[in-house]
């Protein structure tokens, strides 16, 4: 796949932070295509650079070395076609779950009465609908993130980021948060780089599968996913889903090398 | 952009991923399971009773104390003595005039430390090169109390409304500026680049974010120069007043005028009280979004 065809191209990238007057490699020489449409979740140990990628294609830190294109173009900044999703959900705390979801609106001046209605629309999509007026703190963690995805899709990007968005909740709410991911995917199919750090998760959505590892963070492995699956509960029941499972797990709790893939404190998948 | 980047460079060691506490509403810890609405907030009416009978009980036992130790022979004067001095005090206006002044005095000076406090405050937050030039002033004359500032104000400003009128702006300037630079300092870095994600510009998140996400410090500060700017009052009335409520108690001094001056002492009390619980309904109803254990 060449760089002008792929939606996201990371080319070579080398992100370094000098911490006093030692440098820190998060990430070392990365490259990665990402076609449109494609949903690609990238897992590996905690501090192999996962965010720091997802950082640079947001366009929040620049890299050291190499580019980061997208739509062919070098990323210099946040751009209304990459919505972002953080772990920490970062809802603004004093705004309600209406005002969080139209404040990209406001930003871009999109008039007062598109805003209602677009605030409606994505607010009622991740059914949020009886909260619309509700400030975060009365909501769960599943509602704070489902808000903080309404508030992405508000702006209409091609191409959403997510870094570890479901890690901070329970399995159940997991799942279903995950199920409502892929329906609204399958139906916009907007590009998708999904961060995780659990090999379920990762299995479940994805395309492809990139495995990370730390110390330098560099990318260790990819794998792939045929898209045809129907990703249902049979499906993370089947055989293919273990396999592929099993194929992931390897590649992440067993690195070759100098790797730390067993020493981070991040929970291990079920 | 610029901007931005010198305050995450300041900021990259405390990573907002497990920031212990230090902004209030950071998402730290959310263990609230499932999709229903969190039953945290128990119900109100049965918490509030009960610490105000404590509260009550507990200024009765006060007075009992100091009335049970000025009857034991200590040098105070009795509860009945300090009430019918504050009688002929209110009776004959003094009361009224001195707390009138005093409050003027304080108001005045909170008013415009708070003022400048929380713009200055703002630009040290922000601007990495004015905090450099700024806050060497701030430290040194934060470490001097302002007693000693009343020589050169006077010095300099002659003995009329404006050197006390001023001792009492700089403890209140003091106080607010460091917490609205902390305010402004603590911002969530993941809530400044969920804004600018957005799509928001430097002046959107200013004007969006970090006003909003820093008033709770403000408050906090502006609290606590409320309090710094009664404290400076007594001072700022040793500068040849003719009233005021420390004035007042300065004089009944010379003349071993006991109740007078806890007449005083208890006026400046529930006054400062009166101003701070106002500022903290103003504060519970501007940061009513922040999550509270
Ligand atoms: N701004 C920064 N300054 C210094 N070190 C950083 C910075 N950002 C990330 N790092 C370091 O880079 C490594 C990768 O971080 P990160 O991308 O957050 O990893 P992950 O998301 O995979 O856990 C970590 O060791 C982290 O400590
Ligand atoms: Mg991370």
């Amino acid at each position: 796949m060449t760089s002008t065809e792929a939606k996201i191209s990371v080319q070579h990238v080398t992100k370094t932070f000098s911490l006093g007057r030692e440098t820190f490699t998060a990430l070392d020489d990365v490259s990665l295509d990402i076609a449109n449409h494609e949903f690609v979740t990238v897992v590996g140990p905690s501090g192999c650079g996962k965010s720091t990628l997802m950082n640079i294609l947001a366009g929040l830190e620049t890299p050291t070395a190499g580019r980061a294109l997208v739509d062919g173009a070098p990323v210099s900044g946040p751009g209304p076609e990459r919505g972002v999703i953080f772990q920490q959900y970062a809802l603004f705390p004093w705004l309600t779950v209406r005002q969080n979801v139209e404040f990209g609106l406001r930003t871009t001046g999109v008039p007062k009465a598109e805003r209602r209605a677009r605030a409606e629309h994505f607010i009622e999509l991740v059914g949020l609908e009886r909260f619309a007026d509700a400030l975060p703190k009365t909501l769960s963690g599943g509602m704070r993130q489902r808000c903080a995805i309404a508030r992405a899709y508000a702006v209409d990007p091609s191409i959403l980021l997510m870094d570890e968005p479901f890690g901070a909740l329970d399995a159940l709410t997991r799942v279903k948060l995950q199920e409502q991911l892929l329906k609204t995917w399958s139906q916009d199919k907007r590009t998708v780089l999904f961060i995780t750090h659990d090999v379920d998760e990762a299995v479940f959505l994805a395309n492809r599968v990139v495995v990370m590892a730390a110390r330098p963070g560099r990318v260790y492995d990819v794998i792939d996913v045929d898209p045809a699956i129907v990703r249902d509960e049979a499906f993370r029941l089947s055989p293919e889903f273990a396999a592929l499972r099993n194929r992931v797990w390897h590649s992440v709790y067993h690195q070759e090398g100098r790797t730390a893939a067993l020493s981070g404190s991040h929970s291990s998948p079920s | 952009m610029s901007v931005l980047d010198k305050r995450s460079a300041d900021q990259r060691h405390s990573r907002p991923e497990k920031e212990p506490g230090a902004l209030p509403g950071s998402e730290a810890g959310d263990t609230t399971a499932g999709d229903t609405k969190s039953a945290r907030e128990p119900s109100r009416s049965g918490r509030r009773g009960l610490p105000l009978a404590l509260n009550a009980v507990s200024v009765a036992l006060g007075i009992a104390l100091w009335w049970a130790l000025a009857s034991a022979g200590f040098k105070l004067p009795t509860p009945p003595e300090v009430v019918s001095r504050a009688g002929t005090l209110i009776s004959d206006g003094t009361l009224a005039d001195d707390a009138l002044a005093s409050l003027t005095r304080v108001l005045i000076g909170f008013a415009l430390g708070t003022a400048v406090a929380v713009p200055v405050g703002f630009l040290m937050g922000w601007y990495g090169i004015l905090r450099g030039l700024i806050e060497p002033w701030i430290q040194f004359f934060r470490t001097i109390p302002p007693l000693a500032i009343i020589p050169l104000a006077v010095v300099a400003m002659g003995i009329d409304e404006t050197p006390k009128i001023f001792v009492i702006f700089l403890a209140a300037f003091l106080a607010c500026v460091i917490s609205t630079f902390q305010g402004v300092v603590n911002v969530d870095r993941t809530l400044i680049n969920a804004a600018r994600v957005l799509g928001a510009g430097d002046a959107t998140i200013f004007a969006r974010v970090v006003v909003p996400a820093s008033t709770p410090f403000i408050l906090v500060g502006m609290r606590v120069g409320l309090g710094s700017a009664w404290a400076t009052l007594v001072a700022a009335e040793l500068i040849a007043a003719q009233e005021g409520l420390g004035y007042r108690m300065q004089n009944a001094q010379l003349y071993y005028d006991l109740p007078t001056i806890f007449v005083g002492l208890i006026s400046i009390g529930i006054l400062g009280l009166l101003m701070d619980r106002v500022l903290l309904l103003a504060e519970r109803r501007l940061t009513r979004w922040q999550e509270r254990r």
